[in-house]
């Protein structure tokens, strides 16, 4: 198969990706890009996202800027290729635990400041935690975003700020972002590109 | 001094005592009694053939016969420790990661204690073996099995928390860190209480014994305290090495979390 345009590598290409009942032949995101996945509830679009994760058992190939995933350490490979499940999960006390590293600007665009390191989990709010979540994944510098329903706990605000922070991201750091909706608002505003996904199956692209 | 042999009636008069006790569980509806009585004859019986066991033995001192009983001993605390978890690994591995945990811990710490601290001589004497290694094994066993206990419930119920931290970059064993030290420390604690209480609140049972037989309280005592250490050390290595191997167990060669290796209780 020759490209038609010049030889540009797609930054995350999965081929045959195959668990459980999903099944994808063939998936490219090229870098800056962001494609968003929409499809019915279990329709294997979290199961998608795990499995380019490395998280999940799963049949065919991927890689990563050209480098093929097993050539990757599992944690490697896992922290360039970053997934934000949609629960968000925290084992220590402080949310500051949970961090190795502060960007100062990402943490005020989400309305947070460095007295937030020393909140208790336990009293964050479902959205606060959700937007803990992106910053905790943000901090490894993915070059890959895996977004699983990132904005679905959030009031309207904090969905805009959230949505222009990772356009943000995507931008500077030239990521590739697959980002899994329900809202096909949402999908108009931030998607290049849009997939389906129903019963395990890629329906055709918009 | 010698043994006051007990005489078949003495028994009977202490077995009366649990006679009494089913009976007035049954008066009282506990539906216990039976149990009681089941669980009665069985450590009759079970004591009775070992103690014919340990007598033939004794009787051929060859190392290949303390061998076997050894081996035996072995393979039956590997098939309890995978009894006592609610969840645990299906298969072959479950009773691999428990077994080899305690042969690796058991089997090294009797031996150092029967050739360096002992050295009787032949040193596999099973009237020194054959004991030390018992005691030595009970308690690796119920160490292990509390240990893998938690660790293998632990990663069902925080499935979610350790995919969490396999996606945000950490290893396998990074991921199950607290799970697995505390599995650890699970796994040691009974051991620690009971050197803590030990000659306050209970006298231990082979130093009861002992004097029982008729050995001069002090010496006793310095048999149950080597006996306590070799204990712990056993229980605590032990338990370490069947955590290490089991959580490295739960993940793949991907650092994958894959709990369908475990089975449901």
């Amino acid at each position: 198969m020759i490209p038609s345009r010049e030889i540009t590598l797609n930054l995350l290409r999965v081929e045959g990706v195959a668990s459980h009942s999903m099944s994808i032949p063939l998936l490219e995101v090229a870098a800056g890009e962001c494609v968003c996945v929409s499809g019915p509830s279990g329709a294997g679009k979290s199961l998608l996202l795990r499995a380019i994760a490395d998280l999940d058992p799963h049949e065919g190939r991927m890689w990563l800027d050209g480098r093929e995933a097993h050539e990757f350490r599992p944690w490697e490979w896992r922290r360039q290729v970053g997934l934000l499940p949609a629960e968000s999960q925290w084992w220590r006390d402080q949310v500051g635990e949970h961090f190795a590293a502060v960007d100062d600007a990402q943490w005020q665009a989400l309305g947070f400041g460095r007295e937030t390191l020393h909140w208790q989990v336990t009293r964050c709010s479902t959205g606060e935690r959700q937007r803990l979540a992106l910053l905790r994944l943000l901090a490894n510098q993915p070059r890959v975003l895996l977004l699983d329903e990132p904005t679905a706990a959030l009031d309207p605000a904090a969905v805009q700020r959230v949505e222009a922070m990772i356009a943000a991201y995507r931008e500077e750091r030239q990521a590739a972002v697959l980002w899994v909706s329900h809202d096909p608002a949402q999908m108009q505003r931030v998607a290049t590109r849009q997939i389906r996904i129903v019963a395990g199956r890629l329906e055709g692209a918009a | 001094m010698s043994v006051i042999a007990l005489s078949p009636f003495d028994l009977s008069l202490a077995a009366l005592l649990v006679l009494l006790l089913a009976g007035l569980s049954w008066r009282l509806q506990l539906a216990m009694e039976r149990k009681l009585l089941v669980a009665a004859l069985r450590t009759t019986i079970q004591l009775m053939l070992i103690g014919l066991v340990l007598k033939v033995l004794f009787d051929h001192a060859e190392w290949w016969w303390v061998s076997l009983m050894a081996l035996v001993m072995l393979a039956v605390a590997g098939r309890e420790v995978m009894a006592r978890q609610q969840r645990r690994f299906s298969g072959w591995r479950g009773y691999d990661v428990g077994t080899s945990a305690m042969f690796v811990s058991s089997f090294t710490v009797t031996l150092l204690a029967l050739i360096v601290v002992i050295g009787n001589d032949p040193w596999y004497t099973p009237q020194y073996a054959i004991p030390l290694l018992g005691m030595v094994l009970g308690n690796t066993m119920n160490g292990i099995a509390l240990g893998m206990d938690r660790l293998t419930s632990g990663a069902w119920q925080q499935r979610a928390v350790i995919e969490a931290r396999l996606l945000l970059g950490q290893g396998a064993m990074e991921a199950v860190s607290d799970l697995r030290r505390e599995a650890m420390r699970v796994g040691m604690i009974p051991m620690i209480n009971s050197m803590a209480a030990a000659g306050i609140v209970s006298l231990p049972g082979m130093m009861t014994g002992q004097i029982l037989a008729g050995t001069p309280p002090l010496e006793a005592v310095k048999y149950q305290i080597l006996v306590m250490f070799l204990i712990t050390a056993g229980t605590g290595f032990g338990t370490m090495v069947a955590v290490w191997r089991g959580a490295r167990c739960l993940f793949d060669e991907r650092d994958r979390l894959r709990l369908e290796r475990l089975a449901g209780s």
